[in-house]
This record gives C-alpha cells, sequence and structure tokens, in this order.
C-alpha cells in the first residue's frame, strides 16, 4: 500500500508550522514552570515527550489512507459514546465534575475522543450525501440527532467547554456543507433559544463565570481573580514583553493555571505584542493552510475531514485566546501545542495526522 | 469521484473557502487588536497594576529619641527586643509547629493557638507575633533549630530601656499600643495599629520629637506573599535626643532619701526654675508598659490605693499646713500689722464661740514674728490671719502661684485651692465664716496645694518675689547636633514687697532650721545655711481631741495620720534651689519630711563642689 508518491506528497510545511508552534510552546512551558522547586520530571520534558508521542500518532495515522475511516466513523462513534457513558458511571471525579477515565499511565478524557468521532461521521455523512443547493432539515434531522445525543451525554459531566467545542466544530462543518437559507434561519434561531433556556440550566459556578467575565472587578478574589490575572500580565508585556523568564506575573504565581489554560499569558507578558504577533500569525498560518488542505482534498471526504479538523483546532485556539485576554468568560479550553496536557496534545495531533494524510493523498483516486 | 471533485469545483463552494479563510483573518485580527489594546494602550495601567501585584511597602521601626539629664547623661535609652513571629501560609503543619514552639518558648500551645487565630485579620503577608520581648538565648535556639520551624521568623524591635528604673517615671511617663481613637485623630499619620506611643507625661508630650521617622523597606513577595527580596531600603531616622533638666545624681540622692514612703519630693533651681529632681511615691516601672502591660499587672497599679501610677508632685493635692504660714506673715508685713507685733500664746486661741488651740497646748508666750515662724506658732498666725481677711490672704498667696496651675509643662498639673469669700459663695452658696480664716491661715480647711506649687512658692520667696515657670527640658537636638528646641528661664510675675519684709521671713525661715527650738532642726547642715519651713497637716479632721482612734499599738491607723511636709531653700544668704517634700501620712514635717529636703541639699552641694573642682582641674 505504501506509494513513492506518498513522501514526494508529504506535507512538510504543515508538520514543520505544526513542530514549531509545539517548539515555542515548550520553551514557553519552561519558562512558566522555572520556579517549580518539584524532584518530578519537569512539565516542558513532560511535554516533549507528549509531542514526540504525538508526532509518531500522526505519522502511524498517515500509513494507511484516511479513506478506509470513512467506513469505521461510525463504529468509531459508537465507541466514543459508549465511553462518555461509561465516564459518567465509572469515571474519575475531580472538582465536581466526572471526565475522565484513569488508563493508569494517561487519564483518557472521552470528550476530546468524540471530538475527532464527530468530525468523522459528519464528514462521512456530507461525503455521500451531495446536496448542491444547500441542506434541508429533511436531510439533517438525522445528522443533528447523531450530534446530540454525545453533546447531552458532555453536558451531563458537566463540561460545558466540551460540549460548545463539538457544537462550533459541528456547525462550521455543517455551514460548509451548505444549508438552505430557511434551513439556516430556523437552526440559528433554534440555536438561539437552546442559549436562553440553558442559562437556566448552568451550574451555579458556571453562570458565576459569565457573570464574571462581564464585570470581573465585582469580585477580584473570587471568581474575577483569573481574568483580572491574565489581563494584568498579558498588558503588562507591552509592546517587546518582560523577557524570557522575567514576567512577574508568572513568575511569582500571581497567574493561576499558568502551565494549561493561562500559557498564552505567559508568553504574551514575557515576549509582549511582539512575540503574540508572530505566535498569531503562525496560528493563522496554520489554520488558512488546513482549509488550503481541504480544497486540494482528492474527495468529500477528506474535504469534509480537513475542515473538521481545520475547525476544530481553530475554534480552541479562538476560545483559549478569547478567554485569556478577556474577550470571552473562562471556559476550560486550552491552546492546543500550547497548553500543558497530554490529552490535548494528542488530541490535536491526531488531527493533525489527518490533515496530513488527507494531503499527502490529494492525487490519489 | 467526479462528482465530488465537480461538486468542489463549483463557484459557491470556492467562495466558501474564501470565506472561510477570510473570517479566520478577521477573527485573528479581533483578537489582535485586543493584544494591541491590552499591550499597547492599557500598557501602563496594566503595568504597574503588575508592580502592584507584587511589591509590598513593610515600614521600618524608627527607635525612639534617648533621653539625657541635664548633664548628657543617658536616662532613657532603646535596646534591642527580640519577636517571634510567624508567616501564616508558609506553614504547612500548624500543630507541630505550634508544639516546638511551645517547648521553644516555654508558652503554652493554647496561647500560641489564640495569637495565630488573632493574627487572621491582619493581611497574609503580615507576620502573626507569637511572643515578644524573648530572652537572646530563646532566639538564638529558635534560630539554630529554624530547619524544623519553617515559617519562623526572629524580627528584632527596639523597645524601650529605663536605665534608672522607676526613678522620675511620673515625669518621663511610659508607652502604650495606639488607640483607634488617637489613629483617627490624624496626628500620628504613620502610625499603625499595635505600634506604640507616649501615653502620659514627657514621652507624651515630646512625642512628635521623639518618635521618630519610620522607614520603608520595598520588597517584592510572590502571590501567597512570600518574601522573595528587597528591592529598595529607606532606612528609618531614629528620634531626637531630649535633655532633661533633671539631674541624675540629684535624682539618685532623692529617691534614696524618700525610702519607702509614699508621698513627693521636688528640687527647683531656683534661678531657672529648672526641675533638677522630682520623686512621686510609690513609683512604676515603665519598661513594663514598654513591653505591653498584661491586664493584671495593669490591675495590681490601678487599684493600689497609694496610688503609683498618680504623679503627686503635680496632682497630689494636699492641706500646705504650716508651711503656708510665710505667706500669712508676708500678706501682714505689707498690711502693716506683723512688724514687731507681738502676740500672747496661751495654748488656743477663741472665735465666734469656737476654741482653737496651738499645737503647743501649754502655749509659746509672748511671741514675735521671727518666734511665731521658728516655733511654728498657730495662734500668732491665728491672730494676724484674722486681722487681714480671707480675701487678702488668698490674694497674697495666688501671686505665689497657689490656687491655680504653675505651668508644669507636661500634663496633669492640678491648681490645688485657695478659697476666698467669693469662692465660697459660688460652691457652698454659704458666707465666709471667721473660723475659716483661722483655720486658713495654717494652711488647713480648704486650702490645699501641690508640691509643686510649694516649690514654686519656695523659690519665689528665696528669689525674694521672682516667680518662676518650672522647666522640664533643657533642649532636644537632632544627630546633627542641630538644636530644636531651647527652654529659657521664664518668669511668670515679680512679686513685690519691702527688703525688709523678705529680710525677716528669711531670717524665720533659717532660724526654723539653724536655731534651738526651730522644729525644723532635723535639716541643719554644718556647711550650708538652710531655710526652710516645717507643716504638719491634717488628713480629716478628728472628731475631737479627746477621743482619737487608736489602733492597738496605741498609734493613729495610717491612713488618719497627719501629712509630713517641708519645704527649704539653699543656701539661705543665696539662693540655688528650692525643696518641697511631702510624706504622706508622715506625721512630723521636721521628723519626718524634713531629713528627705536635708539630704538632697547636701546631696546638691556635694555635687557643686565636684562640679567647680572639675573646673579648676
Amino acid at each position: 500500500m505504501f506509494d513513492r508518491r506518498l513522501v514526494s506528497n508529504f506535507d512538510w510545511v504543515l508538520l514543520l508550522t505544526v513542530l514549531l508552534l509545539a517548539g515555542v510552546g515548550i520553551v514557553n512551558l519552561f519558562s512558566a514552570t522555572s520556579s517549580w522547586q518539584s524532584a518530578a520530571t519537569p512539565i516542558y520534558l513532560k511535554q516533549l515527550l507528549w509531542l514526540s508521542g504525538g508526532v509518531l500518532m500522526a505519522l502511524v495515522i498517515c500509513l494507511f489512507d484516511y479513506r478506509h475511516l470513512e467506513y469505521f466513523a461510525v463504529h468509531f462513534y459508537w465507541v466514543s459514546v459508549s465511553l462518555l457513558v461509561y465516564v459518567l458511571l465509572l469515571g474519575k471525579t475531580s472538582m465536581g465534575a466526572t471526565r475522565w477515565i484513569n488508563l493508569g499511565f494517561f487519564n483518557l478524557q472521552p470528550g476530546e475522543v468524540i471530538k475527532i468521532a464527530i468530525i468523522l461521521l459528519l464528514a462521512r455523512i456530507f461525503a455521500k450525501t451531495a446536496s448542491p443547493l444547500g441542506y434541508g432539515l429533511f436531510e439533517l434531522w438525522k445528522p443533528i440527532l447523531w450530534l446530540l445525543l454525545p453533546v447531552v451525554l458532555i453536558l451531563k459531566e458537566p463540561d460545558l467547554g466540551t460540549a460548545m467545542m463539538v457544537i462550533f466544530i459541528a456547525a462550521t462543518m455543517l455551514l460548509f456543507a451548505g444549508l438552505k437559507r430557511g434551513t439556516l434561519i430556523g437552526l440559528g434561531l433554534i440555536g438561539a433559544l437552546v442559549a436562553v433556556a440553558g442559562w437556566f440550566g448552568l451550574h451555579d459556578y458556571q453562570r458565576a463565570r459569565i457573570r464574571t467575565f462581564m464585570n470581573p472587578e465585582a469580585d477580584p478574589l473570587g471568581s474575577g481573580y483569573h481574568i483580572i490575572q491574565s489581563k494584568i500580565a498579558v498588558g503588562s508585556g507591552g509592546f517587546l514583553g518582560k523577557g524570557f523568564i522575567q514576567g512577574t506575573q508568572s513568575q511569582l504565581s500571581f497567574l493561576p493555571e499558568r502551565h494549561t489554560d493561562f500559557a498564552f499569558s505567559v508568553f504574551a507578558e514575557e515576549w509582549g505584542f511582539a512575540g503574540s504577533f508572530v505566535l498569531l500569525f503562525l496560528y493563522l498560518f496554520l489554520i488558512v493552510w488546513g482549509l488550503y488542505v481541504a480544497r486540494r482534498a482528492a474527495d468529500r471526504f477528506g474535504l469534509f475531514l480537513a475542515v473538521g479538523v481545520t475547525a476544530m483546532i481553530f475554534w480552541h485556539i479562538v476560545v483559549n485566546l478569547g478567554m485569556v485576554i478577556g474577550l470571552l468568560p473562562v471556559v476550560g479550553v486550552p491552546l492546543p501545542l500550547f497548553s500543558y496536557g497530554g490529552t490535548s496534545m494528542v488530541t490535536t495531533m491526531i488531527g493533525v495526522g489527518l490533515l496530513m494524510n488527507v494531503s499527502m493523498r490529494r492525487f490519489m483516486f | 469521484m467526479g462528482l465530488d471533485l465537480k461538486w468542489k469545483e463549483l463557484p459557491a463552494v470556492q467562495k466558501r473557502f474564501l470565506f472561510y479563510s477570510t473570517a479566520a483573518t478577521m477573527v485573528f485580527l479581533l483578537l489582535l487588536l485586543r493584544l494591541w489594546y491590552l499591550q499597547v494602550i492599557s500598557y501602563e495601567n496594566l503595568q504597574e497594576r503588575s508592580i502592584r501585584n507584587r511589591t509590598r511597602v513593610l515600614s521600618l521601626d524608627a527607635p525612639r529619641g534617648p533621653i539625657f539629664d541635664r548633664n548628657g547623661i543617658l536616662l532613657v535609652d532603646n535596646r534591642p527586643s527580640f519577636k517571634i513571629s510567624v508567616m501564616r501560609q508558609a506553614v504547612e503543619n500548624r500543630s507541630l509547629l505550634l508544639e516546638r514552639l511551645s517547648l521553644l518558648l516555654d508558652i503554652e500551645i493554647s496561647e500560641l493557638e489564640a495569637r495565630w487565630q488573632e493574627g487572621k485579620r491582619f493581611p497574609i503577608y503580615r507576620p502573626v507575633p507569637l511572643a515578644e520581648d524573648v530572652s537572646r538565648e530563646i532566639m538564638e535556639r529558635i534560630q539554630e533549630n529554624s530547619v524544623d520551624l519553617p515559617g519562623v521568623l526572629t524580627e528584632v524591635r527596639p523597645v524601650r530601656d529605663y536605665l534608672e528604673h522607676g526613678s522620675a517615671a511620673h515625669l518621663i511617663g511610659y508607652l502604650g499600643e495606639i488607640t483607634e481613637t488617637e489613629l483617627q485623630s490624624g496626628n500620628f499619620d504613620q502610625y499603625r495599629g499595635g505600634d506604640f506611643i507616649g501615653k502620659t507625661a514627657l514621652e507624651r508630650t515630646f512625642d512628635p520629637y521623639l518618635r521618630g521617622g519610620k522607614g520603608q523597606r520595598l520588597v517584592e513577595v510572590d502571590v501567597q506573599g512570600k518574601l522573595l527580596r528587597q528591592l529598595q531600603v529607606e532606612p528609618s531616622q531614629p528620634g531626637n535626643k531630649v535633655y532633661l533638666t533633671l539631674d541624675r545624681e540629684l535624682q539618685r540622692a532623692a529617691d534614696k532619701a524618700f525610702g519607702s514612703e509614699s508621698g513627693a519630693a521636688i528640687a527647683l533651681d531656683v534661678n531657672s526654675g529648672d526641675i533638677l529632681a522630682m520623686v512621686s511615691r510609690p513609683t512604676f516601672n515603665p519598661a513594663l508598659f514598654a513591653r505591653g502591660i498584661d491586664g493584671d499587672e495593669w490591675r495590681v497599679l490601678a487599684q493600689d490605693d497609694r496610688h503609683p501610677l498618680q504623679n503627686k508632685v503635680i496632682s497630689g493635692q494636699y492641706p500646705p499646713g504650716s508651711t503656708f504660714k510665710m505667706i500669712v506673715a508676708l500678706a501682714a508685713l505689707r498690711d502693716g500689722i506683723a512688724a514687731n507685733r507681738s502676740i500672747d500664746c496661751k495654748g488656743d486661741f477663741v472665735v465666734g464661740g469656737s476654741r482653737y488651740r496651738c499645737w503647743k497646748k501649754k502655749g509659746h508666750g509672748p511671741t514675735d514674728l521671727k518666734k511665731a515662724l521658728r516655733e511654728s506658732c498657730d495662734v500668732w498666725f491665728y491672730q494676724v490671719g484674722l486681722e487681714l481677711g480671707i480675701d487678702k490672704l488668698s490674694a497674697a498667696a495666688r501671686e505665689f502661684g497657689l490656687g491655680s496651675p504653675v505651668g508644669y509643662p507636661l500634663p496633669g498639673e492640678r491648681s490645688g485651692l485657695m478659697p476666698s469669700q467669693e469662692w465660697k459663695r459660688k460652691h457652698y452658696n454659704e458666707p465666709w465664716y471667721a473660723g475659716e480664716t483661722v483655720i486658713a491661715s495654717i494652711g488647713q480647711g480648704f486650702v490645699l496645694a501641690t508640691p509643686m506649687q510649694l516649690a514654686v512658692m519656695m523659690a519665689a520667696i528665696a528669689n525674694e518675689g521672682k516667680v518662676l515657670k518650672p522647666q522640664v527640658i533643657r533642649q532636644v537636638e537632632d544627630w546633627e547636633g542641630n538644636l530644636l528646641l531651647q527652654s529659657e528661664p521664664e518668669v511668670v510675675r515679680q512679686i513685690n514687697y519691702s527688703p525688709d519684709a523678705w529680710n525677716v521671713i528669711h531670717d524665720g525661715l533659717v532660724a526654723v532650721v539653724n536655731e534651738p527650738h526651730g522644729t525644723g532642726h532635723a535639716a541643719y547642715l554644718e556647711n550650708v545655711m538652710v531655710a526652710g519651713k516645717t507643716g504638719t497637716s491634717q488628713v480629716v479632721r478628728r472628731k475631737s481631741d479627746e477621743e482619737e482612734e487608736l489602733d492597738e499599738d496605741g498609734e493613729i491607723p495610717y491612713r488618719f495620720r497627719p501629712h509630713a511636709l517641708f519645704v527649704a531653700f539653699a543656701p539661705a544668704e543665696k539662693p540655688e534651689i528650692a525643696i518641697a517634700v511631702v510624706v504622706e501620712h508622715g506625721q512630723s514635717g521636721g521628723r519626718a519630711a524634713g531629713p528627705i529636703a536635708k539630704q538632697i541639699i547636701q546631696r546638691y552641694m556635694e555635687l557643686k563642689g565636684q562640679a567647680s573642682q572639675d573646673r579648676e582641674e
């Protein structure tokens, strides 16, 4: 099955962009955790390990033709849904939420797995039934049910962030597939209604986060603390930054969760607007390149697969950055390739593997 | 497959790629705009907040100004006091830590626990004090074991050190923790809760000079408030040096002379009004207050019926008794009824149907002014006083400073009492009776005076009518030697009597001490001529002379015993020092108070001799 053309068509640009971003991320983690005095393996080394594992996984994914996945998409979906059910019944509870399955060396988050599963499933559905004039409700009620089942399960955990991510990814793919005008308006209205109704179904801490986002100074030591400290970190970096390992906000621990969700704040404090500009440019390049891969894809399944993976990465970046610079409420969403965490790294690298797979088989029919 | 490609080539689909790329770019531009707003436009504000986040200003206590005597001898200094405190957030196992500390400090765990809880009201970066003023050994033991005592700090703080212990404690005063009202008064802007300020006497009035300026340490802290490093130090400014008018040697002599009696003694420089020695008994140890007095210690002092916290020199009001007789004599001389006046004392005096006795039951016989002073004949003064009337007596006494504060520069002075007809009408709505004039003439009845007033009076008699304001401070200097304050002699008024009148009084007072039959012979000194006057004043009026209350030993119970007074100046021919002594319930002015005055004068002359010897060498 291995073809010489696969090597010559290998997407080096994508891999290098990803490695560059992850490299900057690891350097940043080195700074973010440099004041930690712990005998255990340093965080940045662990992240390097996860990156290596992730790259390896991405390369393995490249070995077989992504078109085989179209067939397995449904099975994969059900396995993922089963994991969600399992985690609800028997998962590991932490901070009031049940999100993990302990695999000994690794805490598996079914919420992450389902993102890939939904991308695969929707790509299969949209690939099968083309609708040049756009989809109507008649074609869509089934995929919407497919989508809602895991979303409800995730909300049960509860994990609002992941549920939103899944919906954003699906909506992006759906919009790309095309909707009839009436259906678009109808779905939009339903979405708005659900959002309003959802406010009343939110947990107290979730509502507090949204209120805090509106006015973080109301409770500077409580729920507003994260946003305020993060804004101070980013803003006090100025145009050129305070310098590597010189960020007072991060080095003196004023910034919470600085190696995970708030890793970008550390970067922005130490490298300033200039550094942030370069980093954002790299991320934007990754997104645009992902769309470019989709455009060049050999078939509709590959196209939607690439759009879905790009959407996943895009929304993670936007929601995370929006959160740390105070544009969006605090939702626990990591910055891909940058925040510390095995789950995020593995999920992202699986997505990257899929993108590379689609990209290198663009001429194969 | 063909279908796939065709769909992809549709312009609508191609437009979607363009739309998505553009949308993503726009979103990133929005993020960049926000970053621009935070990092460039709001930079200064957020930068400042990040600095405030990580820096704390800790104040450094200033050593209080030292207090010297008039010759520059140190009376009150500061010593390092070791304080053990703990940084709460650095402690992981509180009970283990408190257990260890309890052993090292020898303080109950429950008490340490209580202090820990109390410290919770302060910000987390402020250490919680666990033990104040521990010994150097304990401090060293704590430092040796610091590895096992995470979060425990030893701090050095200057505290007041009273080299003379309770001596002159009433003049110097004591310190105490600043109160909420004082904090809000605006007079203590550098102070915070827990700081010590001067509460009484000199420490209070001169607090602005003594307190010095606090220093500051700008430190960097982490999110838990843990100190990381010092960024900037502004050292504290020690308080100014205060020089008193006291002479330590004379003060020591006065303390020693007073022994364990209750009462007061004061020595004034006749020519400047400087207070050379000041004793109020019983005294207290101001060091108790410097480290923070506890409730029990306070109760013992406050409830003692001999009033150790009261400065009896300025706030003890006693009937002056016979020490008042010079005033009567002077007023009579001015009135022309005393010169060459002889009265036959038969031991008693009758007016308005009441009989007033002379202290000498069998009487003094024919008595002139000099003899009346020398032997303190009451009948002579009854007669003369009655002729003068209370208002003339009162006016004469007021000129000498009786009946109103003499201007002692520190707080707490009381005015004594000099009655008049008008005063009695106002306060009792009753007319003045002749009998009241009679007993006022021997300094009894309504008449009250503080030892300070008696000393000022005596100094004015000594320098022939010049009334001087008593001085406590010689000068205040800063550490560069700049003079901030210097006291000059202050003449309150000049009282005019004929030179003859002064001579007669001086002669009488010299006779009291130096002639046989003089009541003040106990104050006689060989090498210096002392002029003085004894006084023995009744505490409560006895029901009658016949039924005295006696205790088992045949003595009058302590609280009914008369006060013993002695006032003096010396040398009589060229006065330099004036003295007033009151021994509470001392029974006899001549026997109880006289020797105290004598010893002070003796020491004064010795010191003067040493000083002139030093000058010659």
